[in-house]
């Protein structure tokens, strides 16, 4: 119970420290989960966060549950889940209830002009850190390099950007299987 | 039972999103005309909202329209019902996951996706790059070159990326200085 009631507040933690959605958590997820815990390692995060991409729902609460399971099964899943929304549930309710229009306030347009520089050093400094752990040869550098075009040039949809390259990690194994 | 209806229509958005909040926006919109619960121009802003807010954006949004529709209970039930289709089916492909982690295939198919992902949040990562430290708008205005770099933001940038290697602090931290550094050189 206390390590749920643990799992609980970090995750809340996680939530209320992010802004963004998904990607912009992965930092977050890694300080928390990989670097302070040592609950997962690099691999399996990255693991979680493209299996989330492919499942139906919200990414972020995606890989909390299947973070949190990693740690405490059904019910860290639950725990790990309820503490990533809860902070956006009181803030939104705040902010609907009394500030609807909080953003036009010039401060606070800068402030979030400041916050998204910080955001996107985050994010790449996080792909570096993931790089080991997904880039280890030839073939998983075309992939990096295919899904990063066709994500920021096309529309194609990430769940189906991952579940090819996916399909053909498989095939890409099964072949060098056969081969040797 | 305004609840349970509320309950419904985002347990079905929740169940039909894949890959993020942005996936969620249409079936928002079908709501929205489907029930007049919200406009669409409340819609616009719950969006905007969401998206400067801390947290999941699609639970932000989730709570903001289920707040305007009824009420504090209408929010914890629209996010409470977004949340439940990834809980039942992350929680039975986590058990999946982990019986079948030695699996040849599944290896394999990691070995696929973990490259795929790096390469997701790299576009992500060069997407928010655009944004915050380029003024296309202003360029096209004006054709000046200059005038197509934020150049306070890419010095905030390139000091900020020499700071997070070097110190082993929260990132939060970065963000807190980073949202006064705005503040103070309006950004």
């Amino acid at each position: 119970m206390r390590q749920l009631a643990k799992l609980y507040l970090i995750f809340a933690r996680i939530g209320v420290l992010t802004f963004g959605g998904g990607y912009s958590m992965l930092p977050m997820f890694r300080h928390e989960l990989v670097e302070k815990k040592g609950w997962l390692t690099d691999e399996e995060l990255t693991d979680y966060y493209s299996v989330s991409q492919c499942l139906p729902g919200i990414i972020a609460v995606n890989t909390s549950v299947l973070s949190g399971y990693k740690v405490k099964q059904r019910a860290g899943g639950i725990a790990a889940a309820l503490g990533v929304i809860s902070p956006s549930i009181v803030i939104i309710l705040i902010i609907a209830a009394f500030i609807s229009n909080f953003t036009d306030v010039p401060a606070v347009a800068s402030a979030f002009a400041g916050i998204r520089v910080c955001v996107c050093v985050l994010i790449i400094n996080t792909v570096i850190k993931l790089w080991k752990s997904a880039v280890s040869d030839v073939a998983s550098l075309l992939i990096f390099l295919a899904v990063f075009a066709l994500s920021l040039f096309t529309v194609f949809p990430a769940a189906i950007l991952v579940a090819a390259a996916g399909a053909v990690g498989i095939g890409l194994k099964t072949a060098r299987r056969h081969s040797d | 039972m305004i609840y349970l209806q509320l309950f419904y229509e985002f347990f079905k958005t929740g169940l039909f999103t894949i890959g993020g909040a942005l996936a969620a926006i249409p079936f928002l919109q079908e709501i929205s005309e489907k029930t007049g619960w919200f406009t669409q121009a409340e819609l616009a802003d719950f969006i905007a909202i969401s998206e400067s807010t801390p947290g999941p954006i699609g639970i932000n949004m989730a709570t903001y329209a289920g707040f305007t529709t009824a009420g504090v209970a209408g929010g914890v039930v629209a996010s409470f019902g977004l949340i439940m289709p990834s809980l039942i089916i992350v929680t039975v492909i986590a058990s999946l996951l982990r019986k079948f982690r030695d699996n040849k295939l599944v290896d394999s198919a990691f070995y696929g996706l973990r490259p795929a992902s790096c390469g997701l949040i790299c576009a992500a990562g060069v997407t928010v790059m655009r944004l915050s430290l380029i003024r296309e708008g202003l360029w096209q205005a004006s054709g000046a070159l200059a005038d197509l770099f934020d150049f306070k933001a890419i010095l905030l940038a390139a000091v900020l990326f020499l700071l997070i290697s070097k110190v082993k602090i929260h990132p939060v931290f970065f963000i807190a200085g980073s949202a006064l550094i705005g503040v103070a050189l309006k950004f």
